[in-house]
């Protein structure tokens, strides 16, 4: 049986045909997982009851001729977003018994929208990392080199996805946690518009930056699902109030004179040449189906990384300040003092990149700090903003790398925080900026996936949907399996 | 040297809890005495993942409260994380307002009375007003070596406003917060209950050599939640601080707790141990937009403040200054007394008299604010008109007032089953004092022999012979007719 292999059109049109129903579908999923999933560490939780009690809403509604494209679609759901009665732990010791009383706003609209969820994919804990090894839970391994990572902070999302445990997965991108990881497994992942997708329930890391979205196999199956998560939602202040465009609708538009902007910037040194290569045939693809190329310039994005590593850990010493034991969560046993239970607490219930991230977040807001950093770094993120709207002007896409290399081994950078944050270079600045950005496979080199990335204006997420689809109707990278995987 | 070498410099920070129906991040009730936790949902919890909404009757109240002290509102407003480890607050910041604050630049007028019959008036500046969230409370007792947390006051919306050190002694700190008190409760933005925590004062307090013009190193007296402990507060930390200074010692920057039993107030924390807050803004809430049309909206639906309603009952009730201060201390007292007048169509001084006077010494004595009388407006101008009509006088008034006070219903209810109808019959009124001269021969023949007194004693037996219902101004008439 090779139902993992369909993609989320044909599973709609499979269970509508009655050729295999929603539970069927989702018992292949939950086998699959059973099967393979010791081998990558994909899912913290798994959980098969609430999974079969949906399939079979879902089969009722098919039986009387109802239901929409997502009716009885399983998915994985990144273990970020609050899940009522299923364990919601971020990837950390910190909430490992923490189960949230409510849904986070895109889990109660999946569910809405009929899918079925397989379980909680791991992640980096509290989506900090670039590899998913800093997770509690273990790392998530890469399905293509079992031996390397899958990228991070969505490593479980994208392993489950590109080994076939799951058809698709939602992920949450806050410098690049939807794309690199998508990049390093061969998938597509999609981080909209800031404030396209409601944060309410979502696990915040770095609140101005975090923003929900999907890896998936193919831009199409991504537009399903991306539909169904964004929207205005009142819960959350920061969501905007803007009617989505249709994104399935609008995938099969020519991209004939679509301009597209290459940033000298993205090109320089440090993109491994295999990478290099990989992106400038994909450039061919795209030329040959009547897109048009420019140089753009994005002068102020060498200065992404280092307002990234002031901007994202401020907010996460802020948002991380409610976990102290008191109320929920990991609290030290035995303390005697309220400053013990709170230093112990913490120190027990987070891991070494979190305890770091906090300390560099709580240095640069400290008094007499803030000006010089925090305030600084709000002012270059401007910056960054003016020179992709400076670059929109001229250009429809802009183009690059997502990654500076194909996947490293497990353990390669665990020991240089730097090396690893310098991971998200490319991905940054979209987040910085607040712009829908995305990544495609584009290819392989050695037999691992390199990553394209495409980067639009705001709410352009259905152009960069339709250039990707298109481009992958003219390629087949992302239609291979890693071997170990696939049947 | 003396203390009259001294000078003290205070400003305070009040904390105003604003009376919306829900929190001002989300939609929990904010009723006060509620079970604990149980008005605390996963946004006042700081649950993982929850974000904050802003309520817009908070920030419509704060508004309000702006205007009423000819503040400047800003247009564009932010909130701002103020960072804490603290059990009661959840989310380990409170979510307030730092470099952007919604009313700025105001002042107050407080009075003082300097003398039996002179009062000067003093502007005190408001620096400003920002919006916040209460934290929740920790339950120190019956929790055997524990603390318990009680989350139900956490998001509860607040203003602080914070005064200019313009304040100069504890009796002009306390003018300005009943002043203050007198305003938000006016304005309808906060019930103003003290003890329940609504209306809370934080002091800061400095002394320096009269003539100096450089402030002295300050302390901070937290949380002080009536007018009497305020004044002590400050009176006890004048006090402390100049016997310091005299002494050769240095006012340390510092945390002080007010301690109501001893009058005293002890360090809490020194300024080496403060919270270093690490203010920024909140990026989970939107910049606050007041636009012109918002801001003249609130302006145009604001009550009329003390002052205005205090000048309009002197200029058109005539009412003496003390009268109208009197009866507009309070939005309802002025609301009851424009009441009376209306409905009695009694004269406005009178009806002022009766509420002042009576009805307020009365409640006073019951422990009820004009809220809870027994005796509502209508029912009160109800009496008010049968003195007017002269179907009772002044006299039987009050008996009749003290009947409708224990409830025995209204004033013609009283006044029929009472046979308290006044006498104008004059041939009845003349038949009594026919009696009573008949019955007193010797003092009729004192009165005639010069003994002018004594009219008051046949007033008296006269009206005790009609059980007090004879009209006064006909039985004096007439009797005066009868003795001449």
């Amino acid at each position: 049986m090779t139902l993992h292999k369909l993609s989320i059109k044909q599973l709609a049109d499979g269970l509508r045909g009655k050729q295999f129903s929603a539970r069927e579908l989702t018992q292949h999923y939950l086998g699959r997982i059973a099967a393979h999933d010791k081998d990558l560490n994909s899912f913290i939780t798994v959980t098969p009851e609430r999974a079969l009690a949906q399939a079979d809403a879902a089969d009722a509604v098919l039986a009387q001729g109802d239901g929409a494209t997502l009716t009885g679609i399983p998915l994985a759901q990144k273990d970020i977003f609050c899940t009522t009665g299923v364990r919601t732990s971020c990837g950390s010791k910190m909430l490992d018994q923490f189960v949230a009383p409510y849904d986070a706003t895109i889990v109660q609209k999946l569910d809405a929208a009929g899918m079925v969820m397989l379980g909680k994919a791991n992640m980096d804990e509290f989506a900090m990392g670039s590899s998913n090894e800093t997770s509690y839970y273990g790392p998530v391994k890469n399905p293509w080199d079992v031996t390397r990572v899958p990228g991070g902070s969505s490593g479980g999302s994208v392993a489950s996805v590109a080994a076939g445990l799951a058809p698709i997965a939602t992920a949450t991108d806050t410098g690049g946690s939807i794309r690199q990881p998508a990049a390093l497994t061969n998938l597509t992942g999609i981080k909209p518009t800031y404030g396209r997708v409601s944060r309410y329930g979502m696990i915040a890391f770095a609140s101005s930056l975090d923003q929900a979205g999907v890896v998936a196999r193919s831009a199409e199956d991504a537009a399903y699902v991306l539909q169904a998560m964004s929207g205005f939602d009142p819960k959350d202040s920061t969501s905007i109030e803007r009617p989505v465009d249709d994104l399935v609708s609008g995938l099969n538009q020519s991209i004939k004179g679509l301009r597209i902007g290459l940033p000298s910037e993205y090109f320089a040194d440090g993109l491994a040449p295999g990478v290099r290569e990989r992106i400038e045939q994909a450039i061919d693809v795209f030329k040959q189906l009547g897109a048009t190329f420019s140089e753009v310039s994005l002068p102020n994005s060498p200065l992404s990384v280092p307002t990234y590593y002031v901007v994202a850990p401020a907010e996460a010493s802020s948002n991380l300040a409610r976990f102290d034991g008191v109320r929920y969560g990991h609290r030290a046993e035995g303390a005697k003092t309220l400053e013990e239970l709170y230093k112990r607490s913490r120190g027990e219930g987070f891991g070494a990149e979190v305890q770091r991230r906090i300390m560099i977040g709580t240095y640069v807001l400290s008094h007499g700090y803030y000006d010089a950093y925090y305030l600084q770094a709000q002012k270059v993120r401007r910056l960054i903003y003016d020179d992709f709207k400076r670059a929109f002007e001229h250009v429809d896409l802009v183009l690059g790398p997502t990654a500076t290399d194909v996947a490293f081994k497990l353990g390669a950078k665990t020991d240089d925080p730097v090396a690893m944050y310098l991971n998200d270079i490319y991905t940054i600045a979209a987040n910085l900026a607040g712009i829908p950005a995305m990544s495609l496979s584009c290819g392989f080199v050695e037999g691992l996936p390199v990553g394209l990335q495409l980067m639009g204006n705001f709410f352009d997420e259905a152009r960069m949907l339709n250039a990707a689809h298109q481009y992958q109707q003219a390629t087949d990278f992302h239609t291979q399996w890693p071997k170990e995987f696939e049947s | 040297m003396s203390h009259a070498d001294w000078e003290a410099v205070i400003g305070l920070e009040v904390h105003c809890q604003l009376s919306t129906n829900s929190k001002i991040f989300s939609g929990a009730a904010i009723a006060y005495g509620a079970e604990p936790n149980t008005q605390a949902c996963p946004i006042d919890l700081g649950m993982p993942g929850v974000l904050p909404v802003l309520n817009g009757d908070a920030v419509k109240k704060a508004v309000t409260f702006g205007l009423s002290v000819d503040a400047e509102i800003a247009r564009r407003c932010v909130f701002a994380r103020k960072h804490y480890f603290y059990p009661d607050l959840p989310k380990g910041y409170q979510i307030s307002q730092y470099e952007l604050p919604i009313v700025a630049n105001g002042h107050l007028d407080i009075e003082l009375e300097d003398g039996p019959n002179s009062v000067t008036v003093k502007r005190i500046g408001i620096t400003r007003a920002h919006m916040e969230e209460d934290a929740g409370k920790s339950l120190h007792e019956n929790f055997s070596g524990s603390t318990g947390i009680d989350l139900n006051r956490a998001g509860t919306p607040l203003i602080e406003i914070v005064s200019e050190p313009d304040i100069r002694s504890a009796a002009e700190a306390v003018a300005y917060l009943k002043k203050l008190h007198q305003l938000v409760v006016y304005l309808g933005i906060c019930d103003g209950n003290m003890q329940e925590g609504s209306f809370r004062c934080d002091a800061n307090v400095s002394v320096r050599r009269r003539g100096t013009e450089k402030f002295g190193t300050r302390t901070e007296t937290k949380n002080v939640n009536s007018f009497r402990y305020v004044e002590k507060a400050i009176e006890y930390e004048i006090e402390r601080q100049i016997e310091v200074i005299e002494a050769g010692g240095t006012i340390v920057q510092e945390t002080r707790l007010f301690n109501p039993d001893t009058g005293e107030t002890r360090a809490m924390r020194s300024k080496e141990n403060a919270n270093d807050y690490r203010y920024f803004p909140d990026p989970d809430l939107l910049p606050v937009v007041c636009t012109e049309d918002y801001i003249d909206a609130i302006r145009s639906s604001l009550p009329e403040l003390p002052e205005a309603k205090r000048a309009r009952f002197v200029s058109v009730f005539g009412l003496s200054d003390y009268d109208a201060k009197t009866l507009t201390s309070s939005r309802e007292l002025a609301a009851y007394y424009e009441a009376v007048v209306a409905a009695s169509g009694a004269e406005p001084k009178l009806c002022a008299n009766w509420i002042a006077t009576d009805l307020l010494g009365a409640l006073n004595k019951l422990g009820k604010d004009i809220g809870e009388s027994p005796i509502g407006a209508d029912a009160f101008a109800g009496l008010l008109k049968r003195m007017v009509d002269k179907t009772i006088s002044g006299k039987i008034a009050k008996d009749v007032f003290e009947a409708m006070l224990a409830g025995e219903g209204s004033a013609d209810d009283i006044i029929q089953a009472k046979g308290l109808v006044q006498i104008t019959d004059e041939s009845a009124i003349i038949a009594a004092i026919d009696d009573v001269i008949a019955k007193n021969p010797q003092q009729l023949a004192d009165f005639r022999a010069g003994k002018d007194r004594l009219f008051g004693f046949f007033v008296g037996q006269a009206m005790k012979a009609t059980q007090g219902k004879a009209n006064p101004d006909a039985l004096n008439r007439l009797l005066k007719e009868k003795l001449k």
